[in-house]
């Protein structure tokens, strides 16, 4: 039982920075770099096409379809030296949403449509999930998809949509059976092009005018039966399948690390009276409170690494890992705003930087837009009660 | 990184677990401690006799070569059965200060009669006004010709009734805060002018407040050197830190498992009262406090093993904020939900969130290891 890295593994973390510094910009690799990580960036474009290049764009795929073949340790390292780096990170959507459900249950014609493309960052998908009626109860969906000859026809509102506005495609849950016995029976997983006619797209702005989602309306919209994902009316299988491929960096420790170092560096920049904010008992406290926390999860994230790679399955502290690693980024977001003072007040940006500077520290606005949108992580992806009502009846058996 | 266990580990872990299983009913328990000396004698002996009294030393010092991670599997289990024999204040303080920064004769004199569990030992660091400052220390060693002479008051005393020899921390020079000056003497327990006052804590077990009058000690009485005490303090604290840390854990899983059971069978409302949901998380807000905690735990024993330093320091306390919260938390609400049960005397629950309370307190709470933490 110890923490140190094998000489293996050292010799992989220096492969990594090695390929970080050749292909991510120096001047970008601070945590106060804010850009646009979207693949329409040239330097974004750059660093995806190195990724793909060197075969690790999407290292938890498996190895047959692409993947790193890396043992969770080596992931582990990834995550961190990426976070430390300011690395782009791929959109889950395709990488780690759909394709594990394409790379299992998919044909070879829709692998071979869908994966390369994902890999290589060069098509945008979204997820078609949530509707008005169908939140933390997925499985109550509504939107249908009416069989006619070689098409589905599909009729609904999806809402809550990251990314619609930007997607090439959506992978959608219809049902296909709305008198199936129950209600997780009856429903489909389909592949849309959102080309397709009959597809709008409206965004819902959210808190701080910040454009993520959108609502998606459907209607008669024609989907090839081919663009179906393995059998009809076992989309839910499929839909629920994809939640145990999300294992390594769903606490976020990486990044909360990183911010907790941007943390403290704010508050030793800002005075108290004839002190620094980092001095004052009370604010470092809270600091601190937070970093065990982190620490804490850091190891709870290592051991379910441990547990994955001598075989197991991971282990019941593996269920905590979205709960804890949402409130404590959150947590640190809070902190960070409150380490501003007055100027976490002023809001938005476009309005604050003129001919004549930026009003307030800089970062001080995409920390707010940063506060303001991670309210939505423990919310989305299975809200954080929902969360607790898996571990209750998953683990605790009650 | 690896978080797996040797197989000595694993055998070592195995065999408290069946201890404890099978040898150390709660029934039984609740009776030694309502008697004088609040442990069991033959448990002693049967520690001895499985190695376990040894675990922590070298082998040239007839030890078993174990370290931190074998104390912290040992307590866990510890933990698990509200174990109120004294291998803390004994084998983890005594022991490791021995360990740590005893001579040759010292080691062979004690070291080996901790082993063979016919001495018992305990740790007088405590006094009155120091609060949780280990170097706040009034009580004063002052030299003579054949050695030195102790007056003083160390308070709550672990195991004081019953050691056969006590360390004690004591100031031979600077100021009452300053961390130089301080001296660590080992003390008989009928040495002359050694006076104690006997009694339980809440959780059943016992101590002393000590007192010094004019106690004579040889020079050789001396453990480590002169002046330089702090340092074995430290690190046998922070030893020490780890074993009540890994008790804690124990008794957080027992608990939580506990209270995940006793809500499934008690029926009100005509259902389970774990049907609730406003229990089941709070149940679940249990199990992930015990799952950090049991992260930390392993931090902490693994950066001990590593070596002694700040960075060894640093996650001590980390763990120990841990415990403080997350323990304060589980034992709380296990009462909580075991309603009136919770209360009784003769539910073990109780007995376990005591313990767990006191845990919070001994070798500082959460401020003072949160502030220790923001120091380093």
């Amino acid at each position: 039982m110890d923490l140190k890295l094998r000489k293996a593994d050292l010799e992989f973390q220096a492969e990594v920075r090695a390929f970080i510094d050749r292909h991510w910009p120096s001047h970008m690799r601070s945590d106060e770099y804010v850009f646009d990580a979207s693949p329409a960036n040239p330097a974004v474009r750059q660093w995806f096409d190195a990724l793909a290049a060197r075969g690790w764009s999407v290292p938890s795929w498996p190895v047959e379809v692409g993947g790193t073949g890396w043992s969770p340790t080596q992931h582990y390292i990834w995550d961190r030296e990426t976070a430390r780096a300011n690395c782009p990170q791929m959109s889950p959507f395709g990488a780690r949403m759909l394709a594990p459900v394409l790379y299992t249950w998919g044909t070879k014609e829709q692998q071979a449509q869908h994966l390369g493309p994902i890999r290589e960052a060069r098509v945008q998908w979204c997820q078609g999930y949530s509707e008005p009626g169908a939140g933390s109860d997925l499985a109550a969906l509504q939107t249908r998809a009416v069989r006619d000859g070689d098409h589905y026809v599909v009729n609904g509102s999806k809402t809550w949509t990251s990314g619609a506005h930007r997607a090439d495609w959506m992978f959608c849950l219809v049902r296909t059976d709305a008198r199936a016995a129950k209600k997780q029976q009856g429903i489909s997983f389909i592949l849309i092009d959102m080309k397709t006619p009959g597809i709008e797209v409206h965004p819902i702005l959210i808190l701080g005018d910040q454009h993520h989602v959108n609502s998606v309306t459907l209607t008669d919209v024609r989907v090839p039966v081919a663009n179906r994902i393995g059998e009809e009316n076992d989309g839910w299988t499929y839909a629920k399948g994809l939640l145990t491929h999300e294992r390594t960096g769903i606490a976020g420790v990486a990044r909360s690390q990183v911010q907790v170092a941007q943390l403290k560096r704010i508050a030793a920049e800002t005075s108290l009276g004839s002190l620094r904010l980092i001095d004052d008992p009370s604010f470092k406290r809270k600091i601190d409170e937070v970093e065990i926390e982190l620490m804490a999860l850091e190891v709870t994230e290592l051991r379910t690494l441990a547990s994955v790679e001598q075989g197991g399955a991971p282990g019941p502290e593996s269920s905590i890992l979205k709960i804890r690693g949402t409130e404590i980024s959150q947590r640190l977001s809070d902190l960070t705003i409150e380490a501003y003072g007055y100027y976490g007040l002023p809001y938005p940006q476009q309005r604050l930087i003129d001919n004549e500077g930026p009003i307030g520290p800089e970062l001080a606005v995409g920390a707010l837009k940063e506060m303001l949108f991670g309210r939505a992580s423990s919310i989305f992806g299975g809200s954080n009660e929902i969360q607790k009502n898996i571990i209750s009846k998953a683990v605790l058996g009650l | 990184m690896d978080f797996s266990f040797s197989d000595e580990q694993s055998l070592l872990k195995d065999s408290v677990e069946r201890f404890i299983q099978n040898d150390y009913a709660f029934e039984a328990r609740q009776k030694l401690v309502k008697n004088e000396p609040g442990f069991s004698a033959a448990n002693w002996k049967t520690f001895a006799e499985l190695g376990w009294l040894g675990v922590p030393f070298a082998e040239a010092d007839g030890g078993f070569g174990g370290g931190p991670i074998e104390t912290m599997l040992i307590m866990e289990q510890f933990g698990r059965g509200l174990v109120v024999e004294p291998f803390v204040p004994t084998v983890v303080l005594v022991g490791g200060m021995l360990r740590t920064a005893g001579n040759r004769a010292q080691k062979e004199k004690y070291l080996s009669h901790i082993v063979d569990g016919t001495v018992q030992g305990a740790f007088a660091f405590a006094e009155p006004q120091g609060r949780f400052n280990l170097a706040d220390i009034t009580t004063a060693a002052v030299k003579t010709e054949s050695g030195y002479v102790l007056n003083g008051h160390k308070a709550v005393v672990i195991n004081g009734p019953s050691a056969d020899l006590l360390v004690i921390s004591a100031r031979t020079s600077g100021q009452q805060r300053a961390r130089s000056g301080i001296t660590l003497f080992i003390v008989d327990k009928g040495a002359a002018g050694l006076t104690r006052r006997d009694y339980p804590t809440v959780d059943a077990l016992r101590a002393s407040e000590v007192h010094l009058q004019n106690v004579t000690v040889p020079k050789s009485a001396v453990l480590g050197k002169v002046g330089k005490g702090i340092d074995v303090i430290e690190q046998a604290v922070d030893e020490a830190t780890l074993a009540i840390g890994a008790e804690a854990v124990g008794c957080m899983e027992v608990l939580y498992k506990a209270t995940v059971e006793y809500c499934k069978t008690r029926v009100q409302f005509g259902q389970p009262i774990g049907k609730f949901q406003v229990l089941q998380h709070r149940m679940v807000d249990m199990f992930m406090e015990y799952e950090q905690s049991k992260s930390l735990m392993f931090m902490a024993a693994m950066r001990l093993a590593e070596g002694y330093g700040p960075e060894a320091q640093k996650a001590v306390s980390a763990f120990k904020v841990q415990v403080g919260k997350s323990g304060r938390f589980v034992g709380q609400q296990a009462v909580q939900l075991h309603g009136g049960m919770g209360m009784t005397e003769e539910l073990s629950i109780g007995h376990y969130f005591k313990r767990l309370t006191m845990i919070d307190t001994m070798f500082g709470n959460v401020d003072h290891h949160l502030k220790r933490f923001g120091a380093l």
